[in-house]
């Protein structure tokens, strides 16, 4: 069985970069490492293929300035191998180009499934998965918690707010998932000193058979017109406590509707 | 470490990849317990496999048997590092029992009590200690006196070892006993499994590592096959020698990490911390303080990191280890000391990491040579 998850490599969250005030967007000029939602997929992919009794992981990124940090961890993690598309005239790409971006890639691989983050923890729009299902024309399923696979058809346990749903579709397909659904492995000395010799294919847009006008800035439908600071946290209200407290506190948790 | 990654010729991608890992997987699995399992006495024996897991133990061990197929002693040094930044002296020693324990199997043990022995404490799923201090002495080791008398197949081991890390749960002690008549060329190793009849042990309470299972064992006609024999009869005393030098290395980088711990603590604490109208960190006796342990770890850091390149070209810079570890647990004393200072208070109370760390100074100061054996042994070697 081969398996295909999108990583997304982003800027460290423990020291984020700034904003661009021009573009409105997250500049990505420092080191970047694989986004922690992805692991999740990385890790159910390598399971799922286990399970199968062989097969392997494939990766695929978009990411500027050749970035592979992130790709490297995944690949110690054991993944088989990885694409990663890059160009300078990717700056804007919004995520529906990412989509047909990771879609042509994926297309290429002709892999079973396709896993990816529900949503990534910068860009957080949370569409990639499921656009890049609508252009590929493959079934897509969101939250996945638990996935069999049996020939070429797929059993999913999606997550909702009440339980969970029991679904099946026909493979190819592309599944998203969520943070904490598997445990994620860490990365191993071996797998480590393995992952510098596995391939790592680079494309770029012309690799691709597209062209500049059709990514980027240029080739996106949507853009970042306004950006505001989240509100600093407000200072709590104090009670002190008369023995008559826990009233006020009551009060307080029935006012926001809590209890 | 932190700024020490970039501004060194010493580490490598693979280092910091590694370094990643364990930093992360420190984070996440030792850091946030640290309290629980002092308090608890121990830390759950799961840690081992998720370690073996990422192949934590295997630098110096072959790869048929689960190691990494190379010693590199400035993997290890991260290995050190990033265990130690836990601040939990307890865990890094329990942890770390498998890198004084196993070294003599791997160098001399048949292949058969290797194969036995070496791939179940690689994953995690078996403990393995080291067994040489006695109720008798620790430092001069050529007069121990635990007895291993051949009886056909086996040796019938007599005798009581104490101070031994991991000694409540280990799968396997590697344990210095006397074969042959009195002094060093009377002194054996041999591996002697946990679960052998004769053997008994009893945990010892202790001022700090309390997370460490540290214990005495009693050894009452307890036999052991031959084939657990280590190298040959007699011979055993150079072997522990040589063992102790990667061993002090480690407890030298142990012991530096711990500083910085201490003084990030410290750092943290004088940044936040208001008095006399102004922030801790702005008094010029208490920067003095702080430039004063961050001088001390850097210079001891700088020396360990050349020792381990030294180590890796093949040279064997016995003088240099001793002096550093004194250096090294030295170091530790003044950041400890002058990190509660900073404190005050708040380093006198249970559960804070320099209240912690403060505790653990001594042993790392005593064990595997103290600093006065190692000053004795720099002296003999210098040879003045
Ligand atoms: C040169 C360059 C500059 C860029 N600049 C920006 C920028 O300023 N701001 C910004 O947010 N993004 C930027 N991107 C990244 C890209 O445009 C985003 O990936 C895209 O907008 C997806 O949005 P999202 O993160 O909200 O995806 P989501 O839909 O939230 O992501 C869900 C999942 O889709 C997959 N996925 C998403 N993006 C990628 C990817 N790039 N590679 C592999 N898998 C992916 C992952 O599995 C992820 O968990 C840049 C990319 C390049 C190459
Ligand atoms: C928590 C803990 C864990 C340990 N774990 C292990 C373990 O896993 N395995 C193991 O085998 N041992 C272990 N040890 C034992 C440790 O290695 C010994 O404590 C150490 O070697 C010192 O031996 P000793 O305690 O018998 O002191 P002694 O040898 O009795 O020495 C007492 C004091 O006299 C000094 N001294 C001794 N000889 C001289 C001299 N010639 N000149 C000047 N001063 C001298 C010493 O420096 C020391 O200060 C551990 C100890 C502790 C505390």
């Amino acid at each position: 069985m081969k398996v295909a998850v999108c990583v997304k490599q982003i800027p460290d969250p423990a020291d984020p970069g700034a904003l661009d005030p021009e573009t409105r967007t997250l500049k990505r000029d420092v080191k970047l490492i694989l986004d922690e939602s992805d692991s999740y997929g990385v890790e159910m992919a390598l399971q799922l293929v286990d399970a199968a009794g062989g097969g392997e992981v494939v990766l695929v990124s978009m990411a500027p300035n050749n970035e592979r940090s992130g790709l490297s961890t995944a690949l110690a993690m054991g993944a088989a191998s990885a694409t990663l598309v890059s160009d300078p005239a990717l700056v804007g790409t919004d995520a529906l180009t990412t989509a047909k971006i990771l879609g042509k890639i994926i297309s290429d691989q002709e892999p079973d499934l396709v896993i990816a983050g529900s949503e990534s923890s910068d860009g957080y729009t949370g569409t990639v998965p499921e656009q890049i299902a609508g252009v590929l024309g493959w079934p897509s399923v969101t939250a996945a918690k638990a996935v069999a696979i049996d020939g070429s058809a797929m059993k999913v346990e999606r997550q909702t707010d009440a339980g969970y749903d029991e679904v099946e579709c026909s493979l190819p397909a592309v599944i998203s998932v969520t943070a904490g659904v598997v445990e994620p492995r860490y990365p191993s000395f071996k797998g480590i000193m393995a992952a510098k010799s596995k391939p790592v294919v680079q494309m770029t847009v012309a690799d691709l058979g597209m062209t500049a006008a059709e990514v980027g800035w240029a080739g996106s439908g949507q853009e970042v017109v306004d950006v505001t600071v989240a509100p600093v946290r407000e200072a709590g209200e104090k009670i002190e406590d008369d023995g008559e407290a826990h009233l006020k506190i009551i009060e307080f948790l029935e006012s926001v509707k809590a209890i | 470490m932190g700024n020490a990654q970039v501004s060194t010729p010493f580490f490598t991608e693979d280092h910091n990849a590694f370094r990643a890992v364990l930093r992360d997987f420190v984070q996440k699995e030792i850091t946030p317990h640290a309290h629980e399992w002092d308090e608890a006495g121990e830390f759950p024996r799961e840690l081992y496999k998720k370690a073996g897991a990422l192949e934590l133990f295997g630098d110096g061990f072959s790869a048929e048997y689960g190691g990494h197929g190379q010693r590199d002693a400035l993997m290890r040094m991260v290995i050190m590092e990033e265990l130690s930044r836990s601040g939990s002296g307890g865990v890094v020693a329990g942890m770390l029992s498998n890198y004084i324990g196993l070294p003599m199997v791997e160098k001399y043990g048949t292949d058969a009590i290797k194969a036995q022995v070496l791939p179940p404490c690689m994953a995690g799923e078996h403990i393995a200690a080291l067994a040489i201090t006695e109720p008798g002495g620790g430092s001069d080791v050529a007069r121990l006196t635990t007895k291993a008398v051949r009886d056909g197949d086996h040796y019938v081991v007599n005798g009581s070892k104490t101070f031994i890390t991991s000694g409540m749960r280990a799968d396997w002690f590697t344990t210095a006993v006397r074969t042959g008549g009195d002094g060093p060329s009377g002194i054996s190793m041999l591996v002697i499994p946990g679960d052998v009849d004769g053997l008994s042990r009893t945990k010892l309470d202790k001022m700090g590592w309390l997370a460490s299972d540290t214990a005495t064992l009693y050894f009452d006609d307890a036999r052991v096959p031959v084939g657990n024999l280590l190298g040959e009869e007699n011979a055993g005393f150079n072997y522990i020698v040589n063992n102790f030098n990667p061993e002090r290395i480690d407890l030298a980088t142990q012991s530096v990490t711990f500083a910085r711990v201490c003084y990030e603590e410290a750092l943290a604490w004088a940044r936040e911390r208001h008095t006399f109208g102004k922030r801790l960190a702005d008094h010029q006796v208490i920067r003095h303080k702080l430039v004063e342990m961050d001088r001390r770890i850097n210079a001891c850091t700088a020396w360990l990191e050349l020792l381990s390149w030294r180590l890796n070209q093949g040279d064997d810079p016995v003088v240099e280890i001793s002096e550093a570890k004194v250096d090294a647990t030295l170091t530790f004393e003044f950041c400890a000391r002058e990190a509660a200072q900073i404190l005050g208070g708040a380093s006198y109370l249970r559960g804070s990491v320099v209240e912690r760390l403060y505790r653990e100074v001594r042993v790392q100061a005593i064990g595997g040579g103290s600093e006065e054996i190692m000053r004795d042994l720099a002296s003999r070697q210098l040879g003045f």
